[in-house]
């Protein structure tokens, strides 16, 4: 019968159809179309991870959610969402959700809570804060912040009179890049990064695992230069996936990186390799450069990163050859051995010397749209905020450093708490296993008067807080209007596809309501969400129901130009007006004002260098759990050579524990994955496993956490990164 | 070093890391659907060669148990479908290319016709029924007055169809033969048409299985049978059964050795792999080696018990279906 | 018409997107999957080489599948299709056994499943779930027997192989090398 059907349909229809690209547009621009009134598709952008794709949210015919799909028109995910996008409907279906607000009953930690209302909840908070405010001023609350829900406690702790708010993004991601790129170019890279992969005849990646991070738009443009035949170029001690995709691969040994950035720079400037027209009408310090690399040799760089001069030569002129169509990958997750910002400066060097800054296949200059924010009475000023704790350092940093914040969270021995943090809301962020040093962290907890905190999934960070809320995930919940920058301007709006199951709110309804109970109201103008989207929307010629059936608009600036001609001269926002090789600003912080080498630590005998990754179903250890995502990876495994596996007599899938220089031993064991891809100094493993919550039910005991193996943590003096890479383990193999 | 990972996907139930799509179901039927053959196939023959004086259970008894076992294997094959209430769509379609299939149709004709063939004996084997023991036959029987038999058919529509029957008796003795040399050889060839299992995708399997049913056939006729002659005459075509099996078995290795990679990965299963000790030692020399030597001492005249080599004979069949049916899911192309 | 599949293997990262959004897009159980993620390193450190495929049922041309389904419900479609029609499948798993791809697997609900290319897709115009997703679009799917098409272009000008071809099933899955 179904069989007949089948052969129908087919004789029918398949038999002339052409499968183009323009009957896919047509199909999906229809199957917007409203049926028996309702909606069959629901915009969204993705808050799987940071990249914020935008796609569709279908129903299926008994109007539950059945698959997640990417917006055509959304020049994130170009219509194609990642893994974790696509199983992004995981996180709804999950069994494990936080499903109603919860008080914590026993000590902290001890995971014993009562469900509440949220009126109690609420109350309770807001008691809480007034006490914090009373006792130590308003600017002892803080924020802790990740993803969409923090914009709206933003607010709350604006308006309740402090300044500590933080992104762990920053100080333990992308903090180094922004700063060496705001010192040498003027301006941090932001998010997605403005680079024109798509067209670049030459990709570098040193320090990027393209391909194993999902960074959606970048793979899918590093994928289209695979197919006009661009030159990779992969530094990796590992041998990465892109590595594998590379005319190029440089095993480079650890924590060496920046010898090679030196030669390079060296190569192109003996060669006369470099943009001179460029050079000249727009970098400063030039001259000071010349001199400084004269000695980083390619020969000297042999003997500090292992790479054969004359590849290092090779791939410099491959480099050459291709400019300014050439990208030297900024990186992302650039908190590795302190001396990161330093290291970033190098590759920023390198791009502004080969001319790529603004030019086709370099970096394009992105198009940034704004959306106008109802006017909002002045926020109070706080008396003070973290920086003021750190006895001026950190002047170059203009966002929070969650790992300060942390630090201002523990009483100091002196006992002036003049300027303690005694509250902590943590808004869709596991600190517990996004910070280094998981032990101190917790020891800053245990000093709070109030821990809050705000996701859909028990964490580790929730089995500490003293209240849960549970928030609805963003399928069934409106957000703020995403406004990323990009090659144009454009707007995506996120909108509920399913009323939220169980008791769970959006962060914007949360924030406001204990803003209600703090007395805040003129800080929360509108009585729901729909009414303020539709206001912010209407202010730029849309509306909210417009949003509703496209999902994205592109709202490109005039005059805007992606790409700057040759041999004209532009403005930068540094100290010169310059792009500044020679970084004054750095310099004025009495911190080297060129990258300088500084060689690390190896590891000792029987130990090996942690090096931690990305998988590409996961966002760091938030998808955990996701039984979607984990059906596709459901543990890390900790990569071993084969010869180190011999010498430990090491077997395939066998779980070991690792311990690392400090004693600490993980608490869960993990898989050997005995392969060839990983140095013999060094083990790898994939970040965001080994979750000790035993809510977590898929991922509780999976796989070892690399965090907790983190404990030399390595601050980056210029703007206080948590570098994550000086770290070593060894092999625990006897079953205890 | 080559490394070759499933990163995603594939841990489907059933298929990985080892297939086990077929268990003790299909290997018990796979058994009891020769050993059946092997019975109809030596009824069938004595009956149409009028030797069932001398081989009276093998003609008169055995077609009973043929059809136990027919059903009992059947039972086993359909415990083991996963779509149970769909299995009448066997019998909507003939696909002979599929073993499977045109074995499930063999199946529906046989089964009935060996029911029907055993149920013909009946009078002789049971001719004084105790009627005031057994008072439910009364529904189907009833009481004739008689030297040699007491009781008749009830219903005059079956005594009709019983004496149509007798006369056209060698036609039913023919099909039944054809049908037994079918099933014998279907159980074999069911395993062999899977050329994706490489231990399973050789012919001689076909004819290793046949020849298997007919020496667990015969076993089981040694087994039952009160007659000497008839105990002697099975136990030495057991025998020639028996040396025809080893030979195919030796045949069968030479063959992988000598063919592809995958086909000398899975040889190698039992040659130094984890089948290798339950093969040799019990299915070849406890199965088949050992009640042969039995079988040849007893025919030169030695006092041994011949139930003693019949029981080993068949539980070496059993066995041997058992691990050709898992080392067979264990051999693959893949990974 | 003969509907293939081409994998080209130097821009699979292997990054399971075609693996999860068949799973949604056909509802397969968690637990359970159509196609999957095969990674073969070679090599010694550091001279190594690594391909990524994504894989599923080849739509052999030959089908064993096919030919040892006793109810017929496996059977292939005009354009080479093959299909499981779930309500004439009585779960014997002769297909799953005599798959040299190990493409099939038993549905909890009874029936043997597998890819179907998205046959209720190729309907509509659509491509199937996991070309379309592919976020490195290495993923080619069209006709054959049409020379103008992408699938026969890339076939054309491409070194490719097939999987197992010494099983003579025929297979209508290329992988781009």
């Amino acid at each position: 019968m179904q069989r007949r059907e089948f052969l129908k349909i087919s004789s029918l229809g398949i038999g002339g159809l052409a499968l183009s690209g323009t009957l896919l547009y047509e199909f999906f621009n229809s199957a917007n179309d409203e049926t028996d009134g309702e909606l069959h598709r629901f915009p969204t952008y993705c808050e799987i991870c940071f990249w914020q794709c935008a796609g569709w949210t279908h129903l299926d015919k008994d109007k539950k959610i059945w698959k997640i799909i990417g917006n055509e028109d959304d020049p994130h995910s170009n219509g194609r969402l990642c893994p974790r996008g696509t199983g992004g409907i995981g996180s709804y279906y999950d069994k494990d959700r936080l499903k109603k607000p919860l008080i914590r009953i026993n000590d902290r930690g001890k995971q014993s809570f009562r469900e509440a209302s949220w009126e109690e909840a609420f109350d309770l908070i807001a008691k809480k804060m007034k006490d914090i405010s009373s006792k130590y001023g308003p600017e002892s609350m803080a924020l802790f912040h990740h993803g969409s829900g923090g914009k709206y406690f933003t607010n709350l702790i604006k308006a309740f009179g402090s300044d500590n708010i933080a992104k762990p993004s920053f100080a333990q991601c992308m903090g180094p890049r922004e700063v060496a790129y705001a010192a040498t170019f003027g301006t941090g890279l932001s998010s997605p990064e403005p680079l024109d992969i798509r067209d670049t005849k030459c990709l570098v990646l040193i320090g990027s695992h393209l391909g194993e991070n999902m960074h959606n738009a970048q793979v899918q443009e590093m994928s289209d230069a695979i197919d006009k035949g661009a030159s990779i170029i992969t530094v990796d001690p590992r041998f990465s996936t892109a590595a594998s995709k590379s005319k190029f691969w440089l095993p480079i040994k650890p924590a060496t990186d920046i010898a090679l950035l030196l030669s390079w720079i060296n190569v192109l400037i003996t060669n006369e390799w470099y943009d001179k027209e460029f050079v000249e009408l727009n970098c400063e310090g030039f001259d000071q450069l010349k001199q400084h690399v004269q000695s980083f040799t390619p020969e000297w760089a042999f003997g500090i990163t292992t790479i054969e001069p004359d590849v290092i030569v090779k791939t410099a002129k491959t480099m050459h050859d291709a400019s300014p169509a050439v990208i030297i990958h900024p990186g992302r997750h650039t908190t590795w051995y302190g001396d990161d910002t330093q290291r970033l400066r190098a590759v920023a060097i390198l791009n502004a010397l080969l001319g790529s800054w603004g030019k086709r296949g370099g970096f394009f200059i992105p198009d940034k749209a704004s959306l106008p924010h109802h006017h909002l009475p002045a926020y109070p000023k706080p008396a003070w905020t973290w920086k003021d704790t750190v006895d001026g350092k950190y002047n170059l940093v203009d966002l929070g450093l969650a790992n300060i914040m942390v630090d201002a969270s523990i009483p100091k021995k002196s006992g002036d708490n003049s300027k303690v943090i005694k509250g902590w809301f943590v808004v869709g962020t596991n600190l517990i296993n996004t910070l280094p040093n998981t032990t101190h962290t917790l020891k800053a907890i245990q000093n709070l008067d109030l821990l809050v905190a705000i996701d859909t999934m028990p964490m580790e960070i929730t089995g500490w807080a003293d209240v849960i809320l549970p928030e609805c995930t963003y399928l069934e919940r409106y957000d703020s209007i995403r406004v990323n920058q990009n090659r144009e301007a454009n707007i995506a709006l996120r909108m509920p596809a399913t009323k939220p199951l169980y008791d769970t709110k959006p962060a914007w309804w949360m924030a406001r309501e204990l803003g209600l109970k703090l007395g805040l109201k003129e800080y929360f103008p509108f009585k729901t969400q729909e009414e303020e989207l539709d206001w912010e929307l209407t202010q730029i010629g849309s509306s909210l129901k417009e949003m509703k059936k496209i999902g994205v608009k592109k709202i490109p600036t005039p005059d805007h130009y992606l790409y700057i001609a040759k041999g004209e001269t532009i403005e930068f926002n540094t100290n010169s007006g310059k792009i500044e090789l020679y970084s004054s600003a750095i310099d004025e912080e009495g911190f080297p004002a060129m990258p300088v080498y500084t060689k690390h630590p190896e590891p000792e005998d029987g130990f090996y260098r942690l090096i931690y990754g990305r998988a590409p179903m996961h966002t760091f250890s938030r998808t955990a759990n996701n039984p979607n995502l984990t059906d596709l990876m459901d543990e890390n495994t900790v990569w071993i050579n084969p010869k180190i596996a011999n010498l430990w007599d090491l077997k395939e899938n066998q779980y070991i524990k690792l311990k690392n220089q400090d004693g600490i031993v993980s608490t869960f064991s993990i898989k050997v994955r005995i392969t060839e891809r990983i140095r013999i100094d060094s083990v790898y493993m994939v970040h965001g496993f080994g979750h000790a919550d035993k809510k977590l039910t898929q991922a509780y005991g999976r796989g070892a956490s690399d965090t907790e193996m983190i404990t030399n943590v390595l601050i980056d003096p210029i703007m206080g990164g948590t570098g994550m890479r000086g770290n070593f383990v060894t092999f625990i193999t006897e079953t205890v | 070093m080559r490394e070759e990972i499933i990163v995603s996907g594939r841990m489907n139930k059933g298929v990985d890391p080892i297939l086990h799509a077929w268990g003790w179901e299909i290997a018990l039927y796979l058994f009891l659907g020769g050993l059946a053959a092997g019975l109809i196939i030596y009824t069938a023959f004595y009956a149409i060669t009028k030797k069932e004086n001398k081989y009276f259970t093998a003609t008169k008894v055995t077609p009973i148990f043929a059809s136990i076992f027919l059903i009992l294997g059947l039972s086993a094959l359909f415990i083991d479908l996963h779509h149970k209430l769909y299995f009448w769509q066997l019998y909507t379609n003939i696909n002979l290319r599929s073993p499977m299939s045109w074995g499930a149709w063999t199946l529906l004709i046989v089964t009935p016709l060996i029911m029907i063939y055993s149920v013909l004996n009946f009078k002789e084997l049971f001719p004084k029924v105790n009627f005031t023991k057994y008072k439910l036959l009364k529904l189907i029987i009833s009481p004739i007055d008689s030297d040699t038999i007491n009781w008749q058919w009830k219903y005059s529509l079956i005594r009709k169809f019983e004496l149509f029957l007798q006369k056209n008796i060698r036609i039913l003795l023919w099909v039944l033969l054809i049908l037994g040399i079918i099933l014998g050889i279907y159980t074999g060839i069911l395993l062999s048409a899977f050329n994706a299992r490489p231990l399973w995708n050789t012919s001689v399997l076909g004819v290793l299985f046949l020849t298997s049913g007919l020496s667990t056939a015969a076993a089981f006729i040694m087994l039952l049978s009160k007659n000497k002659e008839e105990i002697k005459w099975f136990s030495k075509i057991d025998l020639i059964m028996i040396a025809i099996e080893l030979f195919l078995i030796i045949h069968m290795f030479m063959g992988f050795l000598a063919s592809t990679k995958v086909q000398i990965e899975a040889a190698n299963l039992f040659l130094g792999g984890q089948y290798t000790v339950v093969f040799w030692v019990f299915v070849v020399f406890i199965g088949l080696i050992l009640p042969a030597i039995l079988e040849i001492m007893e025919l030169k005249g030695k006092h041994i018990n011949h139930k003693i080599s019949a029981i080993l004979v068949l539980f070496g069949g059993l066995l041997l279906r058992f691990i050709i049916i898992y080392a067979g899911q264990n051999s693959r192309y893949l990974y | 018409m003969r509907y293939a599949m081409a994998i080209d293997t130097l821009k699979c990262v292997g990054c399971s997107d075609c693996v999860v959004a068949c799973q949604t897009e056909n509802n397969v159980p968690i637990g359970y999957c159509r196609d999957w993620i095969v990674e073969v390193t070679d090599g010694t450190y550091p001279n190594l080489t690594l391909e990524n495929r994504s894989e599923r049922c080849c739509h052999c041309t030959n089908a064993p599948c096919v030919r040892c389904c006793p109810t017929g419900a496996s059977h292939k479609t005009e354009e080479g299709v093959v299909l499981v029609t779930h309500s004439d499948c009585i779960g014997c798993a002769a297909c799953i056994t005599s798959c040299p791809y190990d493409a099939r697997y038993t549905h909890p609900e009874g029936y043997v499943d597998k890819c179907t290319f998205c046959y209720h897709r190729l309907a509509d115009g659509l491509l199937p779930a996991c070309v379309s997703v592919c976020p490195t679009k290495c993923l080619y799917f069209g006709d054959l027997d049409n020379p103008e098409s992408k699938i026969s272009e890339v076939l054309k000008n491409r070194k490719w192989k097939l999987l197992i071809p010494e099983a003579g099933t025929e297979p209508k899955l290329y992988f781009l090398i």
